[in-house]
Order: C-alpha cells, then sequence, then structure tokens
C-alpha cells in the first residue's frame, strides 16, 4: 500500500487538492453562500496595497507631470521660466483641483438633491479575470455599505454591491452578464429586464415583440428588484428590433460611459418618479390662403372672437351666423332666464353673410337626339 | 544561441536541475501579479486581458520541476485570485492547480530554458487555462458561456511573448548560492 502510494502520489496529492476545491465549490454554489474568511483576508491585504499604491501614483504622476511642464518652460523660454514654470505649476494645480472639484462637486450636488441617502466612494481596483466586470470601491462595511445595495454616478447606475468588507466593497458593474436589474422605458413605460452583455453595451430583456421601444429612448430603473429605487437614468436605447420570442433591445449604460472613478452607493434608497417624456414642439407650416377665399370669409365682428383675415374657421363662420340671428331676434346670449322663448337659430340672417352659393349652374350638356 | 532537437529534451540527471528561490520571491512575485491584474487595468482597459498570475504559476511550476510543488502553487495563486473575483472559491483555483502540475510534469521533460520551448509552453497554458475554466463553468456553475477560439488563440500568443520576456526577468531572480 505504501509503495503504491508512494508511486501514485503526485496524481494522489493532485487529486486531493483538487476534490476539496470541489467541495469548497459546491458548498457555495449549493448553500448561496460565500466562504467570507478567505475573501476577507485576501481583501484585506490587496485593497490597502491598491490604496496606497493609488495614493502614491496620484503623487508621482502629478510630480513628473509639473516637473516636465516646467522643464519645458525652461527650454521655450529661459528668461521667463520661472515665472512660466510657476504659473504652469499652479495652472496644473488648479486644473487638477478644479477637476475633483468638478467631479466631487457634482457628486455632492447629486448627493444633496438626491432624496436617497447615499455614500461617495472611489474605484481603487478591478477585479481578477480577463472578463471582469466588477470594480473594489474604497468603502466597506465599516462606512455603512451592504452586500446588495445600488451603485450610481449623477449620469445613470453603474452596478450592485456584490460583497462588502471591512475596508472595501466589490461592486457588480452593469455590463456584467451576471447583473440585472428592472427597468422601464420613459415614453411607452415598457418595463424589462437589463442584463450586462459581457462587453461595454446591456440588454433589455423580456419585452414583447408588441410593445413599442423607440430607438433612442431613455430607460429608467423601475424599482422592481429593490436594488435600485425606481427613476434612476440607465441608458439610452441603440437597437430595438424584433426577435424570437422577445424584442431585442440594446442600450448604452449612461453610468459606465466615460468610465467609473467616484460613484455613489445608496445606502437607503428613494423612489422618484420617472420624468415626463416631453415632444419636442415642432415647428407646423401653413400653407397661404386660397385666393378669393378670403372674400368668401365672413368677417368676424367688433366685440367678437378676432381671427386673422383668410384664416376663417367653419367654427368661426358658424359663430358669427348664430350671433347675427341672436341680434337680429334681440337674443343676448348667457342672459335669457329659464322658460324664456329661444332664439331660432333655423332662420337665415337678414344682413348677415351668406354660405357662398354657386352663382350659376353649370351648363346643362346639350339633348341627345334620339337614335 | 542555436538549440538543436537534442536540447529539447532532457536527459542526463544534471540537466533536471531544480531551479530554487528565496522566499520573498515566491512570495512577492505572485502577489505583485495578482496586484497588476486587479489595478493596472484601472488605467489600461486591455491589459485585463494579461494572465500574469498564471504566467507566475506557469514559471514557478516548471523551475521547480515539482508536481506537488506546482499544484500548490497553483491552488494558491488562483484560490487568492478567487478571492478578488465574482466566482466562487474555487474555480480559478481547481484550474491552476491543474496547470501547476502539468507545467511541472512537463517542465521535468522539457528543457524550459529555451526561449521557444517558453513561448510554445506561454501559449498551450494559455488556452488550457482558459478551456478549463470554460469547462467548469459550464459543468459546475451552469453558464452559458462561450469558448471564443479566435480571441483565445490571439490572447494567447500575446502571453505568450510577454511571458517569454517575464521569464527571463525572472532567471534573474533565481537563487544562484
Amino acid at each position: 500500500m505504501d509503495t503504491l502510494l508512494n508511486r501514485y502520489r503526485n496524481v494522489t496529492v493532485l487529486l486531493l487538492v483538487i476534490f476539496a476545491q470541489l467541495i469548497l465549490l459546491a458548498y457555495q454554489v449549493k448553500n448561496d453562500k460565500d466562504v467570507r474568511l478567505i475573501r476577507l483576508a485576501a481583501v484585506t491585504a490587496v485593497t490597502p496595497l491598491a490604496r496606497t499604491i493609488e495614493t502614491v501614483r496620484g503623487g508621482t504622476d502629478g510630480f513628473l507631470q509639473n516637473y516636465v511642464l516646467l522643464k519645458d518652460a525652461r527650454s521655450e523660454n529661459g528668461r521667463l521660466r520661472s515665472e512660466l514654470g510657476k504659473l504652469k505649476l499652479e495652472n496644473q494645480f488648479l486644473r487638477t483641483e478644479l477637476a475633483t472639484a468638478d467631479r466631487a462637486k457634482a457628486l455632492s450636488v447629486f448627493e444633496a438633491h438626491s432624496p436617497s441617502k447615499m455614500v461617495a466612494a472611489r474605484v481603487i481596483a478591478t477585479a481578477t479575470g480577463a472578463s471582469a466586470s466588477a470594480v473594489f470601491v474604497d468603502r466597506g462595511s465599516t462606512a455603512g455599505v451592504e452586500k446588495g445595495m445600488a451603485v450610481v454616478t449623477p449620469d445613470g447606475i453603474v452596478g450592485k454591491v456584490l460583497a462588502s468588507y471591512p475596508t472595501a466593497s466589490q461592486v457588480l458593474l452593469a455590463t456584467d452578464p451576471g447583473f440585472a436589474a428592472g427597468v422601464v422605458s420613459q415614453k411607452n413605460h415598457v418595463r424589462g429586464i437589463l442584463k450586462g452583455l459581457g462587453h461595454g453595451t446591456c440588454r433589455v430583456d423580456y419585452v414583447q415583440n408588441e410593445e413599442k421601444v423607440e430607438m433612442g429612448e431613455w430607460f429608467y430603473t423601475s424599482g422592481d428588484d429593490r436594488i435600485f429605487p425606481k427613476g434612476m437614468q440607465v441608458g439610452q436605447v441603440t437597437v430595438a428590433r424584433a426577435g424570437n420570442p422577445f424584442q431585442e433591445i440594446t442600450l448604452d449604460p449612461i453610468g459606465l460611459a466615460n468610465g467609473v472613478e467616484e460613484v455613489l452607493i445608496v445606502l437607503e434608497g428613494v423612489h422618484q418618479q420617472i420624468p415626463e417624456f416631453k415632444t419636442a414642439a415642432q415647428p407646423m407650416y401653413l400653407s397661404p390662403p386660397v385666393p378669393g377665399a378670403a372674400r368668401e370669409a365672413p368677417t368676424a365682428p367688433t366685440g367678437g372672437p378676432k381671427s386673422a383675415p383668410g384664416l376663417t374657421t367653419d367654427a368661426d363662420k358658424i359663430t358669427t351666423r348664430y350671433r347675427e340671428l341672436g341680434e337680429e331676434q334681440g337674443h343676448k346670449f348667457g342672459e335669457n332666464p329659464p322658460g324664456s322663448k329661444p332664439a331660432d337659430f333655423n332662420l337665415e340672417p337678414k344682413g348677415g353673410d351668406k354660405p357662398a352659393t354657386p352663382q350659376s349652374k353649370p351648363p346643362s350638356p346639350p339633348p341627345v337626339p334620339p337614335q | 544561441m542555436r538549440y538543436s532537437d537534442d536540447h529539447v529534451l532532457l536527459h542526463t540527471q544534471r540537466d533536471t536541475r531544480i531551479s530554487r528561490f528565496n522566499a520573498w520571491v515566491v512570495f512577492l512575485v505572485p502577489l505583485a501579479a495578482i496586484l497588476f491584474q486587479v489595478y493596472i487595468p484601472l488605467f489600461f482597459q486591455f491589459l485585463a486581458y494579461l494572465e500574469l498570475p498564471l504566467i507566475v504559476t506557469v514559471y514557478f511550476a516548471l523551475m521547480r520541476r515539482s508536481p506537488i510543488g506546482g499544484l500548490l502553487v497553483g491552488a494558491i495563486v488562483g484560490l487568492a485570485q478567487d478571492s478578488l473575483s465574482k466566482n466562487p472559491l474555487g474555480m480559478f483555483g481547481i484550474t491552476k492547480t491543474i496547470i501547476g502540475y502539468v507545467a511541472a510534469s512537463v517542465g521535468q521533460r522539457l528543457d524550459v530554458d529555451h526561449p521557444l520551448i517558453r513561448l510554445i509552453l506561454g501559449f498551450f497554458f494559455f488556452v488550457f487555462h482558459q478551456f478549463i475554466f470554460w469547462v467548469l463553468s459550464r459543468a459546475l456553475l451552469g453558464q452559458q458561456m462561450n469558448f471564443e477560439t479566435q480571441r483565445t488563440l490571439v490572447l494567447g500568443l500575446l502571453n505568450a511573448i510577454v511571458a517569454v520576456s517575464l521569464f527571463h526577468f525572472l532567471d534573474k531572480l533565481k537563487d544562484r548560492t
């Protein structure tokens, strides 16, 4: 037995290690539970390092950029080099500050205006794997972040918290095939499920072919998934065509359009209304009046509804006719008590315009001689 | 330098000498590879396709020429990678365990200092890694993933080229004593 084990020692160890990992995998899949201890150790070990590297990179990058700019200024103009260098340094610094402030301001403004309670976070790393659509952010359970919370930017949704650790959280991006969220279209209120496609776009599933979805139409979160509050922007439809059995709708998630650096994690979501779709006021062409029609059209009396010459409608004609008939019969509109004799509107007005009648009969055809 | 076919296969005991590394190298190099994978793609997205943890696993397995050592390195690197991914723990672990074992077994028979052999092995192990991962995803997790052959072959070639350069650099970290 000993000889046998020694002979197949390598294969035995291989099988044991694989078996142990299979058990681990089966436990997680069957119970839908994570082995938190191992992940916690790895994330706690790696994310502070990533954060440190990011801080060092930011500092070094700023220093190098400023130095290079200063050096260029020296070579360009020796006389003004110190002044120019100083200004460029200041400019660079201010630009960076402004960019940071802009992003931070946009986030804070959105945070302040949004009824939901949110916490700002910064992306510090991506998840492993070639097609990973997950990132790590620098806010974890100590900041109140929990698994399943929505992650958004002022532009739109980004993803949801996949796991929360003390120092960091893992966020599944909306483009991941495992991501799903309830969405509704702005114009036609078509409901569907947003799913990632593994690259830059998402699709909206379970939309019947009979339902109307237009290109360029906006989709918003519907709040059905109980992750994203209702009324958050998702993206614009880029492809919408009939499919089998459901429509094929593709959209670009607007929250991920310009990369993700700073995000907001929704701690307590509050549903909002989806903004009403406003049809743009389209200019309408009115052709010039038909020559001669202006002569036939009765002119509006003084004090009556003013109508532009040449734009008299049938309703205007009837109103004018009724008014004339009423005046002839001493009828005052709106002042006659109940039971008084109503005006007879079937009479022809005496002095008013009559409806245009043919001036002359068309010439009758000549009699046909009997054969 | 010209390599004949005789040098590709190992025949003598002297040829199969085991490379040794300092403990810090064995610890820091895989850690750096994992850090690279989680951090660098933030700035250069195309570098997400670089499987540095795999390359490092293959390197240590090939150089140590010990199947048990190789599979343990693979399991540890794989599990570390799993714990930073969205997959259940064990997906990369099992994949890299197998890779580590096979790489060490190959290292016992081939002259793995040969650059061409390294290129071929780098390519082969990347494709093999992707294939095992794809099989496990479908079989164990029931994910309907497609195996993108063309993409995998191109990425395999790119990873193999990087692997040859990285192996050359890692050779300098060998314990010479």
